[in-house]
């Protein structure tokens, strides 16, 4: 097996499978373990997905939501064994790929289009 | 149990740990090798043996030589040869045996020894870490090595002083590295951390000495 073949298996091996698919512009739950003390819970955060980045097992997600009129952002590493499990919330139609333009508008302005 | 085995590096990726901590590896292609001469005391002085990596090899690349040495140990596709010396009670390996990427387990401590990544003709910032000067604010000296020593005295240069030159293509040796996942099926061992040399490049995986 070439050299690049390999990787790519030994890659996806470690890769989760049961993410479901979702792009920039979705609204996703993402549920996170936390270890408190010697018991363990999950947290859920709940936002728009505004940048997919890099490919392989470092792969990530930031999602963005506004609390309490403050805008919070949290960047998740998706194939981490941290995250629990990712619910699709709503899907959003976007025209770019990194949704930074988000941060700059808040409430009607900050919309998206549902996707057919 | 051989000392070593030889290998190929792949790349690098990451693994998480069940814990959930994130580990930087690189990927080898360790093996299989074949014990292609067997080194003794009486014959050669020293106790060592010499493993060769096995891949395909298209026949007229090889020497006659080198394809009657290989033949010695009855295989052909060799290109990758490498000796390992033999301590007392380690001389279990035969001429003709395979080595292969099994006999290593996770957390066993490895060096990786390879031919670093040639840099070419290297200023000083790079090869030797000189600090370099302001890039701006009317600085003229940016990335020169500055005084080499002075003109009344000692009105030469030291011998050894570090100065601009030829940078990589080294032989270097990585210590101690952690083997984090062996799979015996495609004879990969994944080990913590960088290790010398290109994506493709040849390494030596030798077992730590401490």
């Amino acid at each position: 097996m070439s050299i690049n073949a390999l990787l790519t298996k030994v890659v996806n091996k470690g890769k989760r499978t049961d993410v479901p698919e979702f792009r920039p512009g979705d609204t996703i739950r993402v549920h996170v373990k936390i270890k408190e003390g010697d018991k363990e819970r999950l947290q859920a955060f709940e936002g728009t997905v505004i940048a997919r980045k890099n490919t392989g097992m470092g792969e990530t997600v930031t999602v963005r939501k506004v609390s309490f009129g403050h805008g919070v952002e949290r960047i998740f590493p998706i194939h981490a064994p941290v995250i629990d499990h990712v619910d699709v919330i709503r899907t959003g139609r976007v025209r770019r790929a990194k949704l930074y333009y988000l941060r700059g508008l808040k409430g009607k302005a900050a919309r998206l289009r549902e996707r057919e | 149990m051989s000392p070593g085995i030889l290998g190929k590096k792949i790349g690098m990726t990451q693994v998480f740990r069940p814990d959930g901590r994130v580990v930087p590896v690189t990927l080898v292609k360790a093996g299989p090798c074949v014990v292609i001469q067997r080194k003794t005391p009486t014959t050669d002085g020293y106790d060592a043996v010499q493993l060769g990596l096995m891949e395909y090899v298209k026949p007229s690349r090889l020497t006659k030589p080198e394809t009657a040495h290989l033949k010695k140990a009855g295989v052909e596709g060799v290109r990758f040869l490498r000796e390992f010396r033999l301590g007392p009670g380690e001389g279990d390996l035969k001429m003709g045996d395979r080595v292969l990427v099994g006999q290593f387990k996770p957390n066993d401590k490895v060096d990786v020894i390879g031919v670093s990544k040639g840099r070419g003709f290297a200023g000083v910032v790079k090869r030797h870490h000189f600090r370099g000067g302001d890039a701006t604010h009317g600085s003229m000296h940016h990335r020169a090595p500055g005084s080499i020593g002075g003109s009344s005295y000692p009105s030469r240069v030291f011998p050894g002083m570090r100065a601009a030159g030829h940078m990589g293509t080294d032989r270097v040796t990585v210590r101690n590295l952690e083997v984090i996942e062996v799979d015996a099926d495609d004879n990969v061992l994944m080990v913590k951390g960088a290790i010398p040399g290109p994506n493709g490049g040849y390494v030596i995986v030798r077992r730590s000495k401490r």
